[in-house]
């Protein structure tokens, strides 16, 4: 239609919308990386290029030489999924063995009446971490340090390795009409706690939960004051403690006593 | 002159076919996660459901709604039959089909992703290869109207390209760039591990590349009604559009700044520089300048239509406009909503305010209102002014028009003013239960009741939208004419080749993208730290 060429700067359309739009580009640039960056101390950038570096997001090695060092042991066991899931025959029998130094407080059939874990059956990969923990001193007991500090590796294994191959036996205090409570099915999303049967085995199972059905209520209700108290820190990422520290003493109450009364 | 009817009734009926089944989906989310309901359903169902309604309201039906209206736009302002009538249909089957691969493995539950996708996880390939050929499809859409409107050129060198024609142009190249976004994040990025041939993925670059997609296709979507505003509503109130080149201006913007600003939806992403996300705060501010252009130009021409009809005074006028007119009141209520929906976008573009309602209800409420009030109203309107000219039917329950759109007005406002209200009091959005018993969030619960409330006079007001159309299906036969659009106030004789053709804005849209998405995009390529393993929806069930 019109006769100038369009891409010219004598045409005054191309010429204004290209110039305004740089004008934007620039100025916008500028302002998000050079002069709001410097106008914030916090930042404590050493100069211009520092300055475009910061805002423009390149990352940074932060230096890890003055972290701040935790002051106790944490958990040094990677846990996946496929841990220990495939037992050895020579394992267990050698475990049989171990395990009787264990059979005093956790039963000959890995059941008692003792408030102790009831570790029949349990998942060998929690039964190893645990045991692991207690060795490096990320978990402490003064019944289960000791015994735990002379095992080797393989000990820990075959000992984990006995104990899921014994069958579940029902505990005691078996009672299924005990109905789950609400924590247990739907946790309670408004404080971050999610359903303990999410990890914990009514749902779904999540690899490093044990296995709590017909366990002591004593021993599951002084484990989450544990956490929630902080005296024991050896869950991965603090999972544990985070939920526990949201939880009610009743919920508490009635979570250990609900799992108490499952198979 | 509309030859392929057939073609423009087939993409808004499986529009508002999508559109209707979609609704049902999205009042029965709204019923579940509000206090009405007890806590007895499986919460996968409800990111199943909103996985749906998200595409089907997203992807789907606005797609077929501007290809239906671009192709009705080319054939009647252009004044001759569809150049690429096969291609054409060979794109509504790639998107019917695209719609059907894509909501089967989402009603099994094999990928309840939310439309956005939300990488890292990851669920069945078919669902984004449903997704992907939707979009093919649409860009065959794309590569029609810029050969229509070439050939048209070519045949008439000394007229300017009809406005509706020039805008429904602009939204094809539009939607042509900013879907390539979305369209790298899944073929380079979701679907390797989608069908395990990776196991990781980079989901801060597959989140900067959907925010590509996710601002513009707002603006892709509003194509069509700012069509609407400009070249129906001044025809159909018997009045004139005050300024063309205004008109073009606003479409221009659009096509220009509409895109490098999706930045300012990763405002809470590690994984972007602030320096950037001010940038693109910058441009997104500027993108509410064709709005207010197009306000006032729309209530000029609503004024210009008052006094030929005798209006005064200077706010007189407003009484003497044809409110009886359903594309009157359409219009009214679009800009309505249009207005609280932009004020409600100010704070979600201004880096420091979002902060106090990023990834809250208010976002929900605040992208129903644009898109499912400002725009979805005047999809109503479309069809209601076309209808006739597609099907040799008058459509005559202007009494059920109207009330359709005042529900439609209602239901919209007492849906999202509530959802703005419970975002502030910082509900957080994307969540199947909410805990009213607690005494934290037990206030928000009248508020999510309403709500829900608002749901269901929306879903109404659908209902009576499809007994509109489907009355309209078995009226007497009558000739409606020839479709006309608005006649600008000034004719334009000559108009700037700038206002009249594409390959400026093209330049400055894909240079801003450079500008402003390049570095960004560049960073997290070469970066390999930034892979996390994906999570598989719905696997091991």
């Amino acid at each position: 239609m019109s006769e100038q060429p369009l891409f010219s700067f004598r045409n005054s359309w191309f010429a204004t919308s290209v110039g305004v739009t740089a004008a934007i580009a620039v100025l916008a640039a500028l302002a998000g990386l050079i002069w709001l960056p410097l106008a914030q101390p916090d930042l404590k950038l050493s100069g211009i290029w520092d300055a475009i570096c910061s805002a423009a997001g390149v990352p940074r090695v932060s230096s890890q030489g003055n972290a701040i060092q935790p002051d106790f042991k944490t958990s040094n066991v990677v846990m996946t999924s496929e841990m220990l899931t495939k037992p050895n025959q020579v394992s267990i029998g050698r475990g049989a063995t171990l395990a009787q130094r264990c059979a005093i407080c956790h039963g000959p059939q890995g059941v008692s009446d003792a408030n102790s874990p009831n570790l029949a059956g349990q998942f060998a990969a929690v039964t190893y971490k645990e045991l692991n923990d207690f060795k490096t001193g990320a978990r402490v007991n003064v019944v289960m340090s000791p015994f735990a500090a002379t095992m080797s590796d393989q000990d820990m294994l075959d000992v984990a390795a006995y104990y899921a191959y014994l069958p579940r036996v029902p505990s005691n205090n078996l009672d299924p009409k005990v109905a789950a409570p609400a924590i247990v099915t739907i946790g309670a999303p408004m404080r971050n706690v999610p359903p303990c049967g999410a990890c914990h085995g009514d749902i779904d199972n999540k690899a490093g939960s044990p296995w709590l059905g017909g366990q002591s209520a004593v021993y599951i209700k002084a484990q989450l004051h544990a956490f929630a108290s902080g005296s024991r820190r050896n869950d991965i990422s603090q999972q544990m403690r985070n939920i526990a520290r949201q939880m009610t003493s009743e919920e508490i109450d009635q979570v250990a006593h609900y799992y108490e009364a499952q198979p | 002159m509309l030859t392929n009817k057939r073609l423009i009734l087939a993409h808004f009926w499986l529009a508002f076919i999508v559109f209707g089944a979609a609704l049902v989906l999205g009042a029965w989310q709204m019923f579940v996660r509000s206090p009405l309901n007890a806590w007895h359903f499986n919460p996968e169902f409800y990111y199943r459901s909103v996985t749906a309604h998200g595409s089907a309201m997203g992807y789907v039906f606005p797609t077929l709604v501007a290809m239906g209206f671009g192709y009705a736009i080319t054939e009647s302002a252009l004044e001759k039959p569809l150049i690429g009538r096969r291609w054409a249909w060979a794109g509504f089957f790639l998107v019917a089909i695209g719609a059907v691969v894509a909501m089967i493995p989402v009603s099994l539950g094999l990928a309840s992703v939310l439309y956005t996708f939300y990488p890292p996880m990851v669920g069945n390939p078919f669902y984004y290869i449903g997704v992907v050929m939707v979009v093919v499809g649409s860009w065959i859409w794309v590569a029609l109207m810029s050969i229509n409107m070439a050939i048209w050129k070519r045949e008439n060198p000394d007229k300017p390209v009809p406005l509706a024609m020039f805008a429904n142009v602009a939204g094809s190249y539009l939607w042509g760039w900013t879907a390539v976004g979305a369209a790298l994040e899944i073929i380079f990025q979701i679907l390797p591990v989608a069908l395990g041939l990776r196991s990781t993925i980079d989901a801060g670059l597959a989140r900067v590349f959907f925010s590509w997609t996710l601002h513009a296709i707002v603006y892709f979507w509003l194509i069509p009604t700012y069509i609407a505003y400009y070249t129906i509503f001044p025809r159909a109130i018997g009045g004139r559009l005050y300024s063309d080149a205004m008109a073009r201006i606003s479409f221009i913007l659009f096509v220009v700044v509409a895109m490098p600003i999706g930045v300012h939806h990763l405002f809470a992403d590690p994984q972007v520089g602030a320096g950037f996300k001010f940038m693109h705060s910058v441009f997104t501010g500027l993108v509410a300048l064709p709005t207010l252009l197009t306000v006032f130009t729309i209530c000029a021409s609503a004024e210009i239509a008052s006094r030929l009809r005798g209006g005064h005074g200077a706010f007189g006028w407003i009484t003497a406009l044809p409110w009886q007119n359903p594309i009157m009141l359409a219009t009214a209520l679009s800009l309505v909503m249009l207005g609280f929906g932009g004020a409600g976008g100010l704070i979600n573009m201004s880096y420091q305010l979002d902060a106090s309602i990023h990834n809250t209800q208010w976002i929900t409420g605040h992208f129903h209102l644009i898109f499912g009030g400002a725009i979805v109203i005047m999809y109503f309107a479309i069809a209601y002014d076309l209808w006739p000219h597609l099907t040799g039917r008058a459509l005559e329950s202007f009494g059920l028009m109207r009330t359709q759109l005042w529900l439609w007005f209602i239901g919209m406002i007492v849906t999202t003013f509530p959802w703005h209200y419970v975002g502030i009091l910082g509900m957080p959005r994307r969540m199947a239960f909410y805990d009213y018993a607690n005494p934290a969030i037990s206030p928000q619960a009248f508020s999510v009741v309403m709500s829900a409330v608002g749901g269901f006079i929306l879903l109404l007001s659908g209902a009576l939208f499809l007994t509109v159309l489907i009355r309209g299906q078995w009226a007497d036969n009558s000739e409606a004419g020839s479709y006309r659009f608005a006649i600008p106030l000034h004719m334009p004789a000559r108009i700037p080749a700038a206002l009249n053709s594409f390959g400026l804005w093209l330049a400055l849209m894909i240079g801003l993208t450079v500008v402003n998405y390049g570095y960004p995009i560049a960073q997290l390529m070469v970066l390999k730290e930034t892979n996390v393993p994906a999570v598989y929806v719905g696997a091991g069930r």
